[in-house]
């Protein structure tokens, strides 16, 4: 409804604003060219009389949309807050971006004056195609389900219902307590770090047995998971019988296996009886309440080697380090001297890896007399008659080659993610989705594709059935500043299914999951979107009628949003969306819009810009998360740039439309910059894909330039990291440079 | 009736973790930072390892959580005076000490420019000096300057004050009680890196091109004191020849006793920086054990694969200066080739450890290290490197965690 549009507009005179621009000129285009009802400069609007002027006006029904041409978005956020369910308010940057990244002297003057006049009407053209949000408010089911009855599913189950929540953990064993429960002690969790400690599994699973907000499910694996955040339908396979249940979210604590000792015969593993992993040791330790003895004939062990990586930090096993096995041996070297005073323990590391205050552990350790410590690599092994072995070694620290006779061979064999199916090499996963490479036969011909496997939650997803991994069966996706994110909204992964870890660091990880996992179902139930947008309450729309069921959508979504009907069209699940806008940059028709994001009307804001019809000049779609913080860093230390630009912040670069480059281009931009973060293996996109998605779509531009008879070279990707704002005036002046080489758009003035 | 709010102590990354990721849940929190400014550490270093990418970009996100989260109450130059009560209800009393700049503050700058005086800029380690009107770095939140009285020699000067067109300066300004009742809190206080002059034998503090790897994320930040370039202290001059020294102070009976956890990754992604800018440089990494947990692991074979970055297993001994050249000579013991090593180098970058912040409060439980294992009483934890030695991203997983422990003692009380 048009009427309800009534925009008013602010012009702040401050911070250099009223001296660098003709503010009245800018009045003027805000009155004549857009005709808004409302337009009042003000010199100092951040300050409480400069708000109360708006408030004012919102309060007297005069204005119901806001333009604050003032300063950058990035600041003032909490001063300009007017109700987001009521008012739209659009930050025009006339300070950071315009005056303050002037050119020196005079002659900059009249640039940064076409420059404010093109963001103003940007600002006005972009409100007057938003509408405030209607937020999706959902009935939401606030119980958790867990995957997994290890410590971490174990902790997260508790933590969750502490908070009042209700639980669902599912175990595929026949008992809670995974590996935990098959250990014989646990090594020192608090100072001084020196003796081990008596496992405290079972207190756990009591505790989890006893609470009345979790049900408990063994033996028991997860069928399949329809649904979304807030409304997820899971049904189980409980020993053949299928149950069904709702859940809010997910986590997921399915743990690790051992890998593959089988596969270490250069180590003796399968050939020797008495050559045992780590973990096999623990079993017999355990079992026999604290004895070590050899496997082969039940007789005492008394000198047990211990041999660290095995089959790890190598790119031919386990390319990483399982970061608890340097502990794990030093506790099982402790069972040898504690199994028998007399005995030795010899232990043959790369590097000992006792990080943090474990190294006080490492110490008790090298105080014992009766444990041996040496840098260096297994040579040769060999079995003597009655079973012992002699293991050669290359002692590094001794710099010579050395043989022990020994009872046992400990394989220090690592962790491997349960995401990681049994019969594949986790050194060879395929990327982005576990699974195998198939030969398909389409249209098009024999193709190959991947096929992801069914492996633990077995989603309903259009995508595939499991979450999509960074490396190595790890189903994470921003692990440095945001551990918990995974690419499957709702569904987080905490334990040594994530990332290699220990009980201390699980029991930490599944706390911090279990909060997420709350996090997401609260924010659900406000049609809030989670991380990052989590202010956000508008959702993607679809216009159904004029969707030609191409399914560039329901690819692309980096977070799986969408499955798809038997036509092919999407089918929506809101709140799996992370509000990126990825989709709607997929969209050849574009038929996805948000309430205050559309591509109708970046292309409305693309057309209200007054190309000059001289010189050079450039439109940058910019990633608003890092791009456009970088140049806002530019305006705060004042360096003068040139003013034949004008930037386009978007949720994300992979919202970009192809569209809008031909807009930008019909109209006689001459060239197109697209800031975007850093995409491949270290990626530093928000949301995983979206700049490698824009990269992606660039490479389909050439056909419209074709069209237009226009070069390829006119459009460009630069990635840029937040921190490179020092970089972006000489990219601006090197793009320019060459868009001025290759020559006017002769579309320039028409 | 209890206290519906959680209060931070801490403003680093930890601490910003548990009050944003609370505050998405629905409590409301208050963050308290006793600096002028939010990010703690992580603000000061120039990449993260292993991806080498930015801090700012995931800060950046965080400061526009906390902006657009009306739940979230931060305050800055602010420090706990006193807490007393129990779980679901302690009374707090917080100190806010003065700005000398209001909320009026357009960050224009005009402060800086009339100011007369200079000070050492503490955020780059004294490698450099600001005014003492001044903004703490290019990303502060709040994006507002600061005055630093004590920088002020006249104190009746008053030139920022006659320079700010927006009343913002206020040099009478008090320090300020803040009274209020929380539910529970988090110490999230963060940690110092060791005093490196501490060790005799390393030279640090008396020869200037000895410094530490704090001060290296300055050096290689784009905002740094040198912009980024690594110009070694006594003479300007574009380094060659780097060694890090691992360990200093940490694994030592006689300073920190365990292994501060990130300093072997920090040294090979402080490898990266100078080998990326300065294509002929050389690089010897000393170390006793390389430790580079978990997928950490491939970072240290990307490193590895470079010619020109060689690792020595080995620690130490002695640093010397040749006083004329201002060059380092380092002697290390080269344990597996047998013998003492002896180079010389540009730079010697020690890799010092981290050193918890807070080793006396009345209401908090120590481990004998000095890091904070949570609260005397129910409802009140520790979490980041202020409770244990750990990298970024085990801090944020804990600090998370630690946001529903804290949401815990609300629910019970």
């Amino acid at each position: 409804m048009a009427d309800d549009k009534k925009i008013g507009v602010y012009l702040c005179t401050d911070c250099g604003i009223g001296e660098a621009l003709n503010v009245d000129e800018l009045e003027a285009v805000a009155k004549k060219e857009f005709k808004v009802p409302v337009c009042k400069k003000h010199p100092f609007l951040c300050s409480t009389e400069g708000v109360q002027v708006i408030k004012d006006d919102l309060n007297s029904g005069e204005v119901n949309k806001i333009v604050i041409a003032a300063c950058s978005q990035r600041v003032n956020t909490e001063v300009f807050n007017f109700d987001p369910l009521t008012y739209v308010t659009e930050r025009v940057n006339l300070r950071e971006q315009v005056v303050w990244v002037a050119p020196k002297g005079e002659e900059g003057k009249e640039g940064s004056q076409l420059m404010a006049a093109d963001y103003l009407r940007m600002g006005i053209t972009r409100l007057q195609k938003s509408e405030v949000p209607v937020p999706k408010i959902a009935d939401v089911n606030r119980t958790v389900l867990v995957v997994g009855g290890g410590v971490t599913g174990l902790t997260a189950a508790l933590e969750a219902s502490q908070a009042g929540y209700r639980v669902v953990l599912v175990e595929k064993a026949s008992e809670l307590g995974g590996w935990a429960k098959k250990m014989h002690r646990v090594f020192p969790t608090r100072p001084p770090f020196a003796e081990l400690e008596e496992p405290t599994i079972g207190a756990k699973i009591d505790a989890v047995r006893n609470d009345r907000n979790i049900t408990v499910h063994t033996g028991t694996t997860i069928a399949s998971v329809d649904g979304g955040p807030g409304e997820y339908t899971v049904t189980v396979d409980k020993n053949g019988a299928n149950e069904t249940f709702e859940a809010g979210s997910i986590v997921l604590a399915a743990g690790w296996k051992p890998y593959n000792a089988s596969k270490l015969g250069h180590l003796g593993y399968g050939k020797y009886r008495n050559v045992v992993t780590n973990l096999e040791f623990e079993e017999n330790v355990n079992k026999a309440n604290g004895k070590v003895s050899r496997p082969s004939d039940g007789k005492p062990a008394r000198n047990v080697v211990f041999m660290q990586c095995a089959g790890q930090r190598d790119k031919d096993h386990v390319p990483y380090c399982s970061s608890v096995c340097c502990n794990v041996s030093l506790k099982q070297a402790k069972y040898v001297r504690e199994s028998d005073p007399d005995a030795g323990a010899f232990i043959v590391y790369k590097d000992m890896r006792t990080v943090g205050l474990y190294e006080n552990f490492y110490k008790s350790a090298q105080d014992d007399e009766g444990i041996f410590l040496t840098k260096g690599e297994i040579l040769g092994i060999r079995e003597e008659s009655d079973g012992s072995l002699i293991v050669e070694i290359d002692n590094q620290l001794l710099g010579r080659k050395m043989n022990i006779k020994a009872d046992m061979l400990v394989l220090a064999t690592g962790m491997v993610s349960n995401m990681v199916p049994d019969e594949m090499a986790v050194n060879n996963l395929t990327p982005e989705y576990i699974g195998k490479i198939v030969q398909k036969e389409t249209s098009d011909g024999v193709i190959e594709a991947l096929e992801p496997e069914s492996l633990i939650l077995n989603l309903k997803y259009r995508q595939g059935p499991e979450m999509p991994h960074l490396k190595w069966g790890f189903p994470d996706s921003h692990f440095i500043c945001f551990p918990y994110e995974t690419r499957r909204t709702g569904i987080y992964s905490a334990g040594a299914v994530r990332h290699p870890m220990d009980a201390v660091q699980s029991t930490a990880d599944a706390t911090g999951a279990a909060l997420k996992a709350i996090q997401c179902m609260e924010l659900t139930a406000q049609g809030r979107a989670v991380h990052p947008r989590t202010w956000d309450r508008t959702y993607p729309e679809i216009r159904f009628e004029s969707c030609t069921q191409c399914r560039r959508c329901t690819v692309e979504c980096p977070f799986g949003a969408y499955n798809e009907k038997a036509d092919g069209t999407p089918l929506e699940f809101p709140s799996r969306c992370r509000r990126c806008g990825v989709c709607m940059g997929a969209c050849p028709q574009r038929v996805i819009s948000f309430k205050d994001y559309s591509v109708d009307m970046i292309s409305s804001m693309v057309k209200s810009i007054e190309v000059p019809d001289e010189g050079t000049f450039i439109i940058g779609f910019v990633c608003e998360n890092d791009a456009y913080p970088a140049f806002d860093m530019v305006g705060l230390q004042r360096v003068g740039m040139k003013t034949n630009f004008r930037f386009i912040p978007l949720r994300c670069l992979g919202g970009l439309n192809l569209v809008w480059i031909a807009d930008a281009l019909s109209r006689g931009v001459d060239g197109i910059l697209l800031l975007g973060c850093k995409y491949g293996d270290d990626y530093q996109c928000h949301y995983v894909k979206g700049s490698q998605m824009a990269n992606e779509r660039l490479g389909k531009v050439q056909e419209t330039l074709d069209r237009l008879m226009l070069e390829a070279e006119r459009v460009e990707q630069v990635q840029l990291a937040i921190n490179e704002w020092d970089k972006l005036p000489g990219i601006l002046d090197a793009f320019a440079k060459k868009i001025e080489d290759i020559g006017d758009n002769p579309y320039k003035g028409f | 009736m209890s206290a519906k709010t959680i209060l931070i102590v801490g403003g680093g990354i930890s601490g910003i973790t548990t009050a944003v990721e609370a505050a998405e849940v629905g409590y409301h929190t208050v963050l308290v930072e006793k600096n002028p400014y939010l990010g703690g550490r992580v603000a000061q270093l120039n990449k993260y390892f292993p991806k080498l990418c930015p801090p700012y970009c995931g800060l950046e996100m965080n400061f526009r959580r906390i902006k657009t989260n009306p739940k979230i109450t931060v305050y800055t130059s602010t420090e706990v005076e006193s807490v007393s009560g129990q779980e679901g209800n302690y009374s707090v009393r917080l100190k806010v000490n003065p700005r000398y700049v209001n909320e009026k503050c357009t960050s224009c700058n005009a402060c800086a420019e009339a100011c007369p005086v200079e000070r050492p800029n503490e955020f780059n380690f004294g490698m450099d000096k600001t005014k003492a009107a001044y903004l703490p770095h290019v990303l502060s939140y709040p994006m507002r300057y600061v005055i630093d009285r004590n920088a002020c020699k006249d104190q009746s000067c008053d030139k920022c004050v006659k320079a700010c067109a927006y009343n913002a300066i206020d040099l009478g300004m008090k320090p300020r009680t803040v009274e209020m009742h929380v539910g529970s809190i988090v110490y999230a206080t963060g940690w110092n890196p060791y005093d490196a002059a501490r060790m005799d034998n390393l030279g640090y503090g008396r020869f200037r091109n000895v410094i530490t790897n704090m001060m290296m994320e300055r050096l290689a930040s784009p905002n740094g004191p040198t912009g980024g370039k690594f110009l070694r202290p006594s003479d300007n001059r574009e380094v060659k020849k780097v060694v890090f020294v691992q360990c200093a102070g940490s694994r030592d009976e006689n300073h920190l006793n365990y292994c501060s956890a990130i300093c072997c990754m920090a040294s090979l992604k402080q490898a990266t920086y100078i080998r990326e800018r300065i294509p002929d440089a050389k690089v010897t990494i000393a170390y006793i054990d390389l430790r580079a947990p978990g997928k950490y692991e491939e970072f240290l074979e990307k490193v590895k694969a470079d010619a020109n970055i060689r690792m020595v297993k080995g620690k130490v001994a002695k640093i010397e200066e040749d006083a004329a050249t201002g060059d380092l000579l380092l002697e290390f013991e080269d344990v597996e080739g047998g013998g003492k090593i002896h180079e010389r180098a540009d730079m010697a970058v020690l890799a010092t450890g981290m050193d918890s912040s807070v080793k006396d409060n009345a209401m908090l439980s120590f481990e004998e290290n000095g890091f904070i294992n949570g609260g005397k009483a129910a409802g009140i934890y520790s979490t980041g490197v202020a409770k244990r030695p750990s990298d970024v991203t085990t801090s944020i997983q804990d600090a998370t965690g630690m946001a529903l422990k804290s949401i815990q003692s609300l629910v019970r009380s």
